[in-house]
């Protein structure tokens, strides 16, 4: 007893001894001096945007409201949401059409990767819209046979079918090469484990093996959702109605198109911020299993929140 | 000894391209049986126990389990493959322990072993999860069953594959070198649960190269040399008093390699 209770003093008389000797941090003038330049720039710049009538923050904050810019940014959410949903179904189809032995279904599906990746989505968009030109009409029916039902093009092919044909078979090509490379990032075992215990293939895809693609798919997607909500700004040239139509459409008349472009600017900001959040929403979602922490809903839910607002570094 | 076995393997042949790696294979495994596959690496062990579960298709002959074709169905006095739904259903006496787990990671340890009794033999959420905590007692690991894969060591990995198997009521249980990837601290506490299985009659192939497992555990063992079995018998014959040349090297080898028994 006696012997353990001198080596614990003799040990804490070693550790005052170390107490005395004080590390100092290494100093870096070269950080304070580039943080310096960079704040002075940065103070310029907003001293500048604060103070540049050319800005006419007080037409930005009497539009930012405005109904028909809030139409405009509805119908940009709606139209990123549904050409995702179109391109993201698409594009699982497409890469599962890539991985089949069927020769002919993955020589389709890699063509249609190469046509819709390779054209410009502009020139696909103004194709579909024009696509009266080389059908009139649109015939259903039976191949080779009379048609059933013969519908004009020109009804058909509206400025919003038009976009979601364009923006939705487009984004498809890029999705099945995301969801492609998802696949591909499961481990083989994990097909044979799931047909070891008898689960058939469709259970063994949507069970075991989409899960695990997720994870591999969702950060890029997430890329992608970015994406097509700023490329839905091209389907302005078909007429249609989304946020940069509708702030073109008011500065057409009044002629303030800095502000007016602003007021766009900020709403895509807004919604891509938005959109951020749930992509780190998902990312932990579908990470389950690679982590160790305890993730319940709502911390799932709030981590990024906090992160993005602390950065109290939430991640793995 | 008249009652069907468990497994019956006769004739099969496997080829990849050019290369025959199961040659004229005939074996058959008694229900209650454990069967030990050894032999040099190479020599046909994975792709045999693969096949038995149809992982691997066969070029030729006939691998039955419980009396049940797997992966083929006889029509015509024709073998047809089956598609991958059917194939599924006629997997489904037998189950199987990998070498590397293929634990799901995105699944906790309790979801893992309720998924396939759950959507594959359609057994209620409740049963499904009292089984699966027998299961985890049974094999040591009561207190597991909310950890993700990642979160165990790999014994602990390996006994929950194998509660995972056995939660399909498997009338026959397939290892593919169960303990190879194990740290060797962590091999006996696999071996223990196997052992255990294997005293309860569970019917058992098992490929490993852990000699003293197969000589204490199985009824019988075949030696394996480039796709054939080329000495099949009891624990005792195959691995004491081999007939053969070249199972004696290989033991030899095998026994060199190990740490020097008393």
């Amino acid at each position: 007893m006696t012997d353990v209770m001198d080596g614990t003093r003799a040990r804490e008389e070693q550790e005052k001894d170390r107490k005395t000797e004080v590390i100092v941090p290494a100093r870096y003038p070269g950080r304070w001096i580039a943080a310096t330049i960079i704040f002075v720039l940065f103070a310029s710049f907003a001293y500048s945007v604060a103070t540049n009538p050319g800005y006419q923050w007080d037409v930005v904050w009497q539009y930012l409201t405005y109904r028909t810019v809030l139409a405009g940014l509805g119908w940009t959410l709606a139209l990123t949401a549904a050409s995702m949903f179109i391109g993201i179904v698409l594009g699982i189809v497409a890469a599962l059409m890539r991985q089949s032995s069927n020769p002919i279904l993955s020589v389709v599906a890699a063509g249609y990767i190469w046509l819709f990746r390779g054209a410009p989505l502009m020139v696909q968009l103004i194709f579909w819209y024009n696509l009266a030109a080389l059908y009139p009409t649109i015939d259903i029916g039976l191949p080779f046979l009379p048609p059933l039902v013969s519908l004009s093009t020109n009804e058909v092919i509206t400025p919003l079918v038009a976009a979601l044909l364009g923006l939705g078979l487009n984004e498809g090509a890029y999705m099945a090469e995301i969801v492609r490379s998802g696949l591909l990032s499961v481990d083989a075992g994990q097909r044979e484990a799931a047909q070891s215990l008898g689960m058939s293939p469709a259970h063994t895809l949507r069970r075991i093996i989409l899960p695990q693609a997720l994870r591999v798919i969702v950060p890029p997607t997430g890329n992608e959702v970015i994406g097509m909500l700023k490329a839905t700004s091209l389907v302005s040239i078909l007429a249609f109605s989304d946020l940069l139509y509708s702030v073109q459409g008011i500065y057409g008349r009044t002629f303030q198109t800095i502000p007016l472009l602003i007021v766009a600017t900020i709403w895509y900001l807004v919604a891509a911020t938005l959109l951020s959040l749930v992509q780190q929403y998902l990312e932990r979602r579908y990470g389950r299993g690679h982590s160790r922490r305890a993730q319940d809903g709502m911390s799932l839910l709030m981590a990024p929140l906090s992160s993005a607002l602390f950065r109290r570094g939430a991640g793995k | 000894m008249t009652a069907t076995p468990m497994v019956q393997i006769q004739s099969v042949c496997k080829r990849f391209g050019e290369v025959e790696v199961l040659s004229d294979i005939d074996l058959s495994v008694a229900t209650g049986e454990v069967c030990c596959l050894i032999g040099p690496s190479g020599a046909g062990k994975s792709t045999l126990i693969r096949c038995i579960n149809h992982l691997e298709k066969i070029n030729t002959g006939t691998i039955e389990v419980n009396g049940h074709l797997v992966g083929y169905a006889r029509r015509n006095g024709q073998l047809h493959e089956l598609t991958g739904r059917e194939a599924a259903r006629s997997r489904e006496d037998t189950a199987m322990v990998f070498q590397h787990f293929n634990l799901f990671p995105h699944m906790t340890v309790l979801e893992n072993i309720t998924e396939a009794p759950i959507h594959v033999k359609k057994e209620s959420r409740a049963s499904a999860e009292a089984h699966a905590h027998a299961l985890l007692d049974r094999v040591g690991l009561a207190g597991k069953a909310r950890a993700y894969p990642g979160e165990l060591s790999g014994g602990q990995k390996q006994r929950v594959a194998i509660a995972r198997a056995l939660a399909v009521r498997p009338k026959l249980l397939l290892f593919d070198e169960p303990t190879s990837a194990l740290d060797p601290e962590l091999v006996s506490e696999v071996l223990e649960v196997m052992r255990d299985l294997a005293r309860e009659g569970q019917t058992m192939i098992v490929v490993t190269h852990e000699m003293g497992f197969a000589r204490e555990v199985a009824d019988k063992v075949a030696f394996m040399d480039q796709g054939r079995i080329v000495e099949y018998g009891s624990a005792d014959d195959v691995l004491v008093r081999p007939r053969l040349e070249r199972t004696r090297d290989f033991l030899a080898r095998v026994l060199r390699s190990h740490v020097p028994q008393a």
